[in-house]
C-alpha cells in the first residue's frame, strides 16, 4: 500500500519592528531583564487599551504581498478568548474571519492566510515555581498559514527555507528559528488514498530546519507503522526530542478548543484602499525567486543563482561585475571557508554523547587508532550535519583527554 | 451654599477671592461627613489634610481649577484604591492614571474621592455592589439608581460640584434622572475610554454629571477630545460647548417617538413655548433593544473580565456578585461556537438595524426626546431581587449606546415625591446641539435647581 502524507505549517514571525504590537514598549525581548519592558497595556491591567502599531500591519500586508496573498482591502482584528497565565487579558488579540491576508502561493505550495497578532508573555519553571516574564507580551506577530499540500520533508524544507529568506530580504524579522524570531508547528496525518484523515498529528516547539525535517520524517513512519497495524493515530500535540530525533506525545487533544472569536471592539476595522496596497507593493525589493531568476538570466547555473541569491553579501559583489569569473571566484571562496554556523557547545554536547555511547572505538583511539576519530566524527556528522571539523577534533581532544 | 453655585458662577467667586477652594472643599466634607453614612457614597475618600492642601496651591488656569469633583470607582486612579464596587478587586491599587483623571488634574479639579456604583457596571440601581446599596437622597428607602449612583448622589447631596460617571447602557442617565440631577452620555469616541475599567467595551462611555447643562458643557470641553491611547477616540473637533449654549429653538424639530407621560408632556410644552416644533418620529426597533443590549453587553464583558482571575492581582473569581456571574455565563453562552450565529451575530444585526433607524428618524428631526426611566426610584431591594424587571428599567436608555450617539438627561419634575429626567437624543456628535436646546429649558424652569432636604 502506498502511503500518501498530508503536511501542511502554521508558520508565527515576530516582527522586528520598534514598538510592540499595542503599546508604546519596545519590541525586541531578546535577554532583556525579566519585566523590564512592560507597560499597563502589555500587562492587561484595568482600563488600559491596545493601540495596533501601523508599522506591523505595513509588514504583515508586505509580506503577504511578496507570498502573492489577496489583500483584504476590509480587515479587523478579533479577540482570542482563552486561559493561559502567560495571557494577561484573558484573551489574544488576532484575527479571525478577516485576515489581513489571504490566498498566496510560494513554489507551489498554497497559502491560506497570513494575519496580524500579539506574542504572549513567556513562563520561567524554577523548581516548583513558574514565574511570568511579559516582555515578550504583544510583541508583533504574523503568523501564515499554509494549505497542507506537502509531500515530504524536503519538500517542505526548501519551502520554508525559502519563506525565510523572503522575510529577511523584507527585513522584518530576524526569522531566527534559535531565537524563536520563526516558530513552527507542522501537522501531519498520513492516508491511504486521496481522501483527508480524521485525524491530525501536531508538531511543535521545534528549533531548526534540520529538526524539522527530522521530526517530520520520524513521524511520518510513525504513523504509517501504526496505520500499517490497523490502528488510528490519536488526535495529539507532539514535542521533537533532539537527542533521539524521536517525536514524543506531549498533549492529546479530546476536541476543538472554542476560543469565543468576535471584533475585538477596542480596535476600529481597517479600511485600506487599492492605491495603498500597490504603493507597498511597489516598495517590497527583490525577492530570491527573483534574484534567482535574474541571476539565471545573467547566464548563471541554477545551483549558481541558488548559491549566490542566498547570500545578500556575495549577490551585491556579483551584481557590482555580473561575469561568470566573479560567480567562479565567489563560489571558490565559499566552499574554501566553508563555515559552520552550529554553535561550539551544541557540539560539545554531541562530542561527549558520542564518545560515552562508543566505549569501543573511545578505547582503541587511546589505544593509539587515532584514523578511529574519523568514525567518532561520522556519527557527530549525523547528528549535527555540516560541522566545523577542525573545531570537532580539537573539542573530541579535549573531552577524550588526549 | 457654595455647592449650590454653578461652576462658572463659583469660578468667578475664586478668581475675586471672596472664595477659596479650601471653603468649598470643607463645605463638601462637611457634607460629607454628615451624609455619607445614610447615603453610603464613597468607597475610598481621600485624606483631608491631602485635599485641603491640594486646594491651597490651587493656579487658577481653567474654569475648573479648584473646583471639587468625584469619580465613579471605574476609573483607575495612581495610588488610589480602584475596585469597580467588587470584591474581586478591593485591595487594588492602580499603577496609572486613566485619561480622564488626567486631564482634570491638569484643569486644575481636585478629586474628593472614589464613588460606589453596581460592580463592574453591572446594574442600574448600585445595589449590585460590594460596598453596600447606595440609598437616594430624595428618600433613602429608594435606589440612587445606577450604575453611576454614588457619583449622582454626591453631586444632588452636594459632596461635590460635579462627577464623572461612565454609562453603557445607561449607567450616567438613569441616576441623574432618579436623583434630580444633569448627566450626558457622549457620542461614543467624543471622550478617551482609557483607564476605564471596561463592562462592555463597545458600548462604554465617559461623561460628566453635574446640577445643570451649563456644568456639563463646561466639562466635556475639558475631558473631549482624540487620545493617541484610545483607538475609538474620535479625530472630530471639540467645540467650546459652553460659549455656544444660546440659541433660538424655532428651527428645531422634535421628535417624539413614544407617548409621553404628564412630566414630559409639561416639558414639552415649554420646549414649544420657546419655539420648538414637535412631531412623532417612530423607532421600530425600540422594542429589540433590550435583549440586543443585553446579548453584546454581557458578550464584551465575558471577554473584559477575563482577566480577574486573582493570578496577578485581586482577589480569585469566586468574588463576583450573582448578578455579575449572571452576566458573565451569558455572555460567554452568546459566544460559544453554535451559539454565535443565534445570539452574538443576530444581536449585532439587530444593531445595525437600531442604528437605521435613528439615522431615518434623524432625517425628520433634529433631536428626540424619550423619558429617562419607565418608573421612578424603586425601593431598595426590588430590582436586585427581580433580574428581568432589572433589564427592563433600561429600555429607553439602551438603544444610544448601541447606535453610539450622545443623549443629555435633564430633570423636568417629580413623581411620588421622587424627581423624574427627560433624555434628548441626538445624531453622532451632537453635544453642542443637546446642550443648547437642555440650556434653553434650564433658563425657563428650576427643576435642576431642586435639592434634597437631608
Ligand atoms: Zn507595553
Amino acid at each position: 500500500m502506498s502511503w500518501q502524507t498530508v503536511l501542511g505549517f502554521e508558520i508565527h514571525i515576530e516582527l522586528s519592528t520598534n514598538s510592540k504590537m499595542f503599546c508604546g514598549c519596545p519590541a525586541n525581548h531578546f535577554n532583556t531583564p525579566p519585566n523590564s519592558q512592560v507597560c499597563p497595556v502589555c500587562l492587561g491591567l484595568p482600563g488600559a487599551l491596545p493601540v495596533p502599531n501601523a508599522k506591523a500591519i505595513e509588514w504583515c500586508i508586505k509580506l503577504g504581498l511578496a507570498l502573492g496573498c489577496k489583500i483584504n482591502l476590509q480587515s479587523k482584528f478579533d479577540r482570542k478568548n482563552y486561559f493561559y497565565p502567560d495571557l494577561p487579558k484573558g484573551y489574544q488579540i488576532s484575527q479571525y474571519d478577516q485576515p489581513l491576508c489571504v490566498e498566496g502561493n510560494l513554489l507551489g505550495h498554497k497559502i491560506r492566510r497570513v494575519h496580524m497578532e500579539e506574542d504572549t508573555g513567556k513562563l520561567l519553571h524554577q523548581g516548583s515555581e513558574t514565574l511570568i516574564d511579559f516582555n515578550r507580551s504583544g510583541v508583533p506577530l504574523v503568523e501564515v498559514v499554509t494549505e497542507a499540500d506537502f509531500n515530504d520533508s524536503n519538500d517542505s524544507d526548501n519551502f520554508l527555507k525559502e519563506l525565510q529568506q523572503i522575510i529577511r530580504a523584507l527585513g522584518i524579522s530576524s526569522c531566527d528559528m534559535e531565537k524563536g524570531s520563526m516558530r513552527l508547528e507542522a501537522n501531519i496525518s498520513v492516508s491511504p488514498d486521496e481522501s483527508f484523515p480524521n485525524y491530525k498529528v501536531e508538531i511543535k516547539n521545534v528549533n531548526s530546519f534540520r529538526f524539522v525535517k527530522k521530526a517530520v520524517d520520524f513521524e511520518v513512519s510513525r504513523q504509517i507503522k501504526l496505520l500499517e497495524t490497523g490502528q488510528t493515530p490519536i488526535q495529539e500535540t507532539r514535542g521533537f526530542k533532539e537527542t533521539t530525533g524521536e517525536t514524543f506525545s506531549q498533549r492529546v487533544k479530546e476536541e476543538a478548543h472554542d476560543y469565543r472569536y468576535f471584533p475585538e471592539p477596542d480596535i476600529p476595522p481597517f479600511e485600506f484602499t487599492q492605491a495603498q496596497i500597490e504603493k507597498w507593493r511597489s516598495e517590497l525589493p527583490i525577492l530570491p525567486s527573483q534574484k534567482r531568476l535574474q541571476l539565471v538570466e545573467l547566464g548563471l547555473s541554477e545551483n549558481y543563482a541558488r548559491i549566490i541569491s542566498a547570500d545578500p553579501e556575495m549577490y551585491d559583489v556579483f551584481m557590482k561585475n555580473p561575469t561568470k569569473q566573479t560567480a567562479d571566484l565567489l563560489i571558490n571562496k565559499r566552499e574554501a571557508r566553508v563555515v559552520s554556523n552550529i554553535p561550539e557547545e551544541k557540539i560539545r554536547e554531541v562530542v561527549s554523547k558520542v564518545i560515552s555511547a562508543n566505549i569501543a572505538i573511545v578505547e582503541s583511539i587511546k589505544a593509539g587508532k587515532t584514523q578511529a576519530i574519523g568514525a567518532l566524527i561520522g556519527q557527530i556528522k549525523k547528528e549535527l550535519g555540516d560541522i566545523d571539523i577542525p573545531l570537532t577534533q580539537k573539542i573530541i581532544s579535549e573531552i577524550m583527554k588526549l | 451654599m457654595n455647592l449650590d453655585l454653578s461652576i462658572s458662577e463659583l469660578a468667578k467667586k475664586y478668581r475675586s477671592g471672596v472664595v477659596t477652594p479650601e471653603d468649598v472643599l470643607n463645605e463638601c466634607l462637611e457634607n460629607i461627613e454628615k451624609n455619607n453614612p445614610k447615603l453610603n457614597i464613597f468607597i475610598t475618600l481621600r485624606d483631608r489634610q491631602e485635599l485641603l492642601a491640594e486646594a491651597r496651591n490651587v493656579k487658577f488656569e481653567t474654569l475648573l481649577s479648584g473646583i471639587p469633583y468625584v469619580l465613579k470607582d471605574a476609573y483607575v486612579t495612581k495610588d488610589i484604591r480602584t475596585t469597580s464596587a467588587s470584591n474581586v478587586l478591593n485591595n487594588y491599587i492602580p499603577d496609572y492614571d486613566a485619561t480622564v483623571v488626567k486631564k482634570l488634574r491638569d484643569a486644575g479639579a481636585i478629586l474628593i474621592g472614589k464613588t460606589n456604583m453596581d460592580a463592574w457596571g453591572h446594574g442600574g440601581s448600585s445595589e449590585n455592589t460590594d460596598f453596600g446599596p447606595v440609598k437616594n437622597p430624595w428618600d433613602v428607602s429608594r435606589v440612587a439608581g445606577g450604575s453611576s449612583g454614588g457619583a449622582a448622589v454626591a453631586v444632588s447631596a452636594r459632596m461635590a460640584m460635579f462627577a464623572i460617571g461612565e454609562d453603557t447602557g445607561g449607567s450616567i442617565r438613569n441616576p441623574a434622572g432618579w436623583c434630580g440631577i444633569s448627566g450626558l452620555k457622549v457620542t461614543y469616541g467624543r471622550v478617551s475610554r482609557y483607564g476605564a475599567i471596561a463592562y462592555a467595551s463597545s458600548l462604554d462611555s465617559v461623561g460628566p454629571m453635574a446640577k445643570n447643562v451649563e456644568d456639563l458643557s463646561l466639562i466635556l470641553e475639558l475631558i473631549a477630545g482624540q487620545d493617541k491611547l484610545d483607538a475609538t477616540s474620535s479625530p472630530t473637533e471639540v467645540p467650546v460647548y459652553s460659549k455656544n449654549l444660546n440659541l433660538d429653538l424655532k428651527n428645531i424639530k422634535i421628535g417624539i417617538p413614544l407617548e409621553p407621560d404628564q412630566a414630559i408632556k409639561d416639558a414639552l410644552v415649554k420646549l414649544k413655548e420657546l419655539g420648538a416644533e414637535i412631531m412623532e418620529v417612530s423607532l421600530p426597533m425600540l422594542k429589540y433593544a433590550v435583549p440586543t443590549y443585553y446579548l453584546l453587553a454581557p458578550s464584551e464583558t465575558s471577554s473584559n473580565l477575563g482577566r480577574y482571575d486573582g493570578i496577578r492581582f485581586g482577589q480569585d473569581r469566586s468574588n463576583f456578585t450573582q448578578e455579575s456571574m449572571r452576566r458573565i455565563i451569558i455572555g460567554t453562552y452568546a459566544l460559544s461556537a453554535g451559539y454565535y450565529d443565534a445570539y452574538y451575530k443576530k444581536a449585532q444585526q439587530a444593531r445595525t438595524k437600531i442604528i437605521e433607524d435613528y439615522n431615518t428618524a434623524f432625517e425628520k428631526c433634529d433631536v428626540i426626546v424619550m423619558p429617562v426611566a419607565p418608573t421612578v426610584a424603586t425601593k431598595l431591594g426590588e430590582l436586585i431581587s427581580d433580574p428581568v424587571k432589572n433589564m427592563l428599567a433600561d429600555l429607553y436608555m439602551v438603544t444610544t449606546n448601541i447606535a453610539g450617539i450622545p443623549s443629555l438627561a435633564i430633570p423636568c419634575g417629580f413623581e411620588e415625591g421622587v424627581p423624574v429626567g427627560f433624555q434628548i437624543q441626538g445624531p453622532m456628535f451632537s453635544e453642542e446641539l443637546l446642550f443648547k436646546i437642555g440650556h434653553q429649558y434650564q433658563q425657563v424652569t428650576d427643576w435642576h435647581k431642586a435639592k434634597p432636604n437631608i
